[in-house]
């Protein structure tokens, strides 16, 4: 049994509130995807199936409305309105990201709507929150992310070049993550209290409270990060961790070692690759090996014999890396007990054996195409009430008789 | 409703939502912390544990910067206040035999064991799934480690930017022909925590409905995985590979395209301005706004011209702002209605920004005084949630809970204490 079976969610298609809606369908929620004529622009999305466009063939749409099911209301017409109502009567969920005062004109507001079902919980999610003075100023991912604090920490030493918005739409999905827990923690009051609630989820707010140390730093110190290549921005500069592995690619050699053993590990590594012998440093692997202890960072600025200990273990590390494969690099460390990754690029991820062995990997029919294609699986795993896609991403209305003709039934 | 007002919750009289939630907790860093976080600030009670003979320092954050002042120790980190506010926090010796004896009390009396140790770490002091199950039928296990506990890598250390680099997440991060940006801060430590949190929720929600409790098995680099969205299906549908040339390319916008779409250089010292063109009705305005010769190049006319000539275009718009004031130029483009933000420094967004406002609230630390700490982003107009107390010192609840839960005196802590049993 799913652990959201038997919800009924209504989401107001819009593409900064989508993922939202799929993380609780893909749970087994009952979502339906409400689209006004002509549908959705992100249907537009590309890229598209076989790089054809077309309304149902953006594999933006087919990712982030897998499990609902689609209608389409014009709400700006009376007729259409009531039908939203009857659903709203019917339902336990609204997920929306209307811009400024949009639903209150509609007379679709929280105070309208849980007239019509007392215990509805409303999960509203915008740029800046509910009564914002910039609640009608448009924004994409790349201005959120820039505007609450991802942006500014993240890019190169050299800050001649600009900072960066980390790939992949995740201003969207930090959002959408919180109207998620929202929107969960409402349902469980709800199962104990029957009641239900309107929750105003910001978009900034949420960026602005997932930047780790740049927010606290200045919130407890009046410290400023400063942004640094592939590792985290800084008050004070700290060393690499990126390598460039003898295949061109890349790999993050997190903290080079720091305990007896480790250094012990790396100059059997070193002997197993023939390298010992062009390593001059070998011997303060040696005393490393032979430390009472891990080393204390805090001595490497002062102790010679300290910093030439903890320079020659990563020495050695960029030695291996110049010899060996990223991905063996990786293998090498991680079976060594370091904790380094590779820099996959997302597909080379989705295609690692780990991942498969769990199952990320699930299949999702296409039948409308008479294909099968290969999806991104669940986020966690439970057992007892598991993740799915229980279908693909709704055609423009395709639901509308099932769902529209049982209202009028 | 002030914005002050907005996100706190000050003067709340509702029961939390997740009140009568009994956590116990052994998660630490963010990726656990944050987690247990979220449930403390609806009202769960989250029993942090912590070892008494490492002094909890499993957790490093406890005792490093950013400090409010001079003062250095376990009680005085920065991080670690921020992300453990409203919990309880108790000492115990989980190796020796009193205090197995105390934890599988408390397990009994809870509804969810949460940890984000390396996978098998519970297990080897006792308190797999299986025996937790013995302890409490119900009971919720959710645990959050890089790799899972299963799979070729289940023994794989990690850290957020070991997570990132593995799922893709880091390579998505960057300009063409650099070494990858990647995160500046551990993005996927925030992100595991609010699938913890969210696969915490499902299972009680489950259990509401059920009566079975399950082990979620979190691994943190999956959910990253998913966050690589529709790129995961360019490659299995049409099997075009994001390592290609041009990519990563991540201030520009292939999906859905857009341009002029990137970060500016602006006036004064590393200050930059994010400019987004969603079409042809932003690209007039702002070029009309703009008023140079070269915006009425032909090669700039469509959306198609102006992605394959993006470079020259970034160029120009660049040398636009460049002498320009970043608040200034927001304030323009977004009274013109085109998506624009300035970048935003740490104390820009977090003192001066109206729309921030109730996101940062304040505690009182029983060592470190009055701080500030991360918020939650939601108004909830029934159950508000709740950040008023600090993150405990440790074992600074000993004698409460374990009065509470277990029935000790003042007294017998006392005595566990100099046994070095808490």
């Amino acid at each position: 049994m799913s652990a959201l079976e038997g919800y009924r969610i209504l989401e107001l298609a819009n593409e900064r509130i989508a993922f939202a809606g799929k993380l609780l369908a893909d749970m087994g929620a009952d979502v339906i995807l409400i689209e006004p004529p002509g549908g959705d622009p992100s249907r537009h999305y590309p890229p598209f199936v076989d790089d054809e466009p077309g309304a149902d063939r953006s594999l933006w749409w087919w990712h982030y409305h897998t499990s609902k099911r689609g209608v389409v209301l014009d709400l700006d017409k009376g007729e259409d309105r009531e039908r939203f109502k009857a659903l709203v009567a019917g339902a336990d969920m609204v997920l929306e990201s209307e811009p400024g005062s949009r639903l209150a004109d509609l007379g679709l507001d929280y105070e309208d709507l849980c007239r019509l079902r007392e215990d509805l919980i409303h999960v509203s999610l915008t740029p800046f929150g509910r009564g914002s003075a910039n609640a009608n100023v448009p924004v994409t991912d790349l201005t959120i992310m820039a505007g609450a604090g991802p942006v500014w920490s993240c890019g190169y030493d050299d800050h001649a070049l600009p900072p960066i918005r980390g790939g992949g739409n995740q201003g969207y999905h930090t959002g959408c993550h919180f109207a998620v827990m929202s929107a969960l923690t409402a349902l469980f009051y709800r199962a104990g209290s029957g009641q239900g609630q309107f929750i105003d989820v910001s978009m900034h707010g949420a960026s602005n409270v997932t930047t780790e140390a740049a927010s606290y730093s200045w919130l407890v110190a009046n410290q400023t990060v400063q942004r640094q290549t592939g590792r985290h921005a800084s008050v004070d500069p700290t060393g690499d961790t990126q390598m460039r592995c003898k295949d061109g690619r890349w790999v993050n050699t997190g903290v080079p070692p720091r305990y007896p053993v480790e250094f012990a590990r790396m100059l059997e590594w070193l002997n197993e690759l023939g390298l010992a012998e062009e390593f001059p440093e070998a011997v303060f692997l040696e005393m490393g090996a032979a430390l009472d202890g891990q080393i204390n960072l805090s001595k490497i600025g002062v102790d010679e014999e300290i910093a030439a200990i903890f320079g020659a273990g990563r020495s050695a590390l960029v030695l291996i890396a110049e010899t060996i494969s990223a991905y063996d690099f990786f293998i090498g460390c991680q079976s060594r007990g370091l904790a380094v990754g590779v820099i996959y690029s997302p597909e080379e991820a989705f295609e690692d054996e780990h991942f498969k062995a769990r199952g990320f990997q699930v299949e999702v029919r296409h039948e409308d195409m008479g294909r099968t294609f290969r999806y991104p699986g669940a986020p966690y795993k439970l057992p007892a009430s598991p993740w799915a896609i229980s279908r693909r991403a709704p055609k423009l209305g395709e639901h509308d008789a099932e769902i529209l003709g049982a209202l009028r039934g | 409703m002030t914005l002050s007002e907005k996100h706190s919750s000050a003067g709340a009289t509702t029961p939390g939502a997740l009140a009568g939630i009994r956590i116990c907790d052994f998660c630490g860093q963010l990726a656990g912390a944050g987690a247990a976080k979220w449930l403390a600030a609806f009202g769960a009670e989250v029993i942090r544990i912590e070892d008494p003979t490492r002094e909890g320092r499993w957790d490093i954050l406890r005792g490093i910067a950013p400090f409010v002042d001079e003062r250095r120790g376990i009680n005085l980190g920065g991080g670690f206040n921020n992300h453990n506010t409203e919990k309880y926090g108790v000492t115990i010796d989980v190796r020796s035999k009193r205090g197995k004896e105390m934890l599988a009390e408390i397990i009994r009396q809870s509804d969810c064991v949460t940890e984000n140790f390396a996978a098998g770490v519970l297990e080897r002091w006792g308190f797999g799934y299986e025996a937790l199950k013995a302890i409490k039928p119900d009971i919720i296990y959710v645990s959050n480690c890089g790799f899972g506990h299963v799979g070729p890598y289940r023994a794989f250390k990690t850290w957020g930017p070991i997570v990132q680099a593995v799922s893709g997440l880091t390579f998505a991060s960057g300009l063409p022909d650099e070494a990858p940006a990647g995160w500046g801060y551990s993005y996927m430590d925030h992100t595991g925590g609010y699938y913890m949190v969210m696969a915490i929720l499902l299972a009680l929600l489950h259990k509401t409905k059920t009566g079975e409790g399950q082990w979620v098995d979190l691994a943190c680099t999956e959910s990253a995985l998913s966050l690589n969205g529709p790129v995961l299906l360019d490659w299995t549908v049409n099997h075009r590979p994001s390592r290609r040339d041009g990519q990563p390319d991540s201030n520009h916008s292939l999906s859905p395209p857009m341009a002029p779409h990137a970060i500016y250089p602006c006036e004064g010292d590393d200050e930059w301005v994010a400019i987004a063109c969603r079409g042809d009705a932003d690209w007039t305005a702002l070029a009309g706004m703009i008023g140079e010769t070269w915006t009425a190049d032909p090669s700039f006319a469509s959306l198609q011209g102006r992605m394959a000539n993006q470079e020259a275009l970034d160029r120009f718009v660049g040398a636009w702002t460049a002498s320009r004031d970043k608040f200034e130029i927001q304030r323009q483009l977004r009274a013109a209605n085109i998506p624009c933000s300035a970048v935003q420094k740490p104390q820009e967004r977090v003192d001066n920004d109206p729309d921030t406002a109730g996101l940062w609230p304040a505690v009182t630390h029983t060592e470190m005084g009055e701080v500030r700490v991360d918020g939650i982003p939601a108004r909830f107009s029934k159950t508000p949630w709740r950040i008023a107390r600090s993150a405990p010192c440790l074992g600074e609840h000993n004698e409460e809970v374990f009065e509470r839960l277990l029935g000790l005196s003042a007294n017998d802590v006392a005595l566990l204490r100099a046994e070095k049993v808490v």
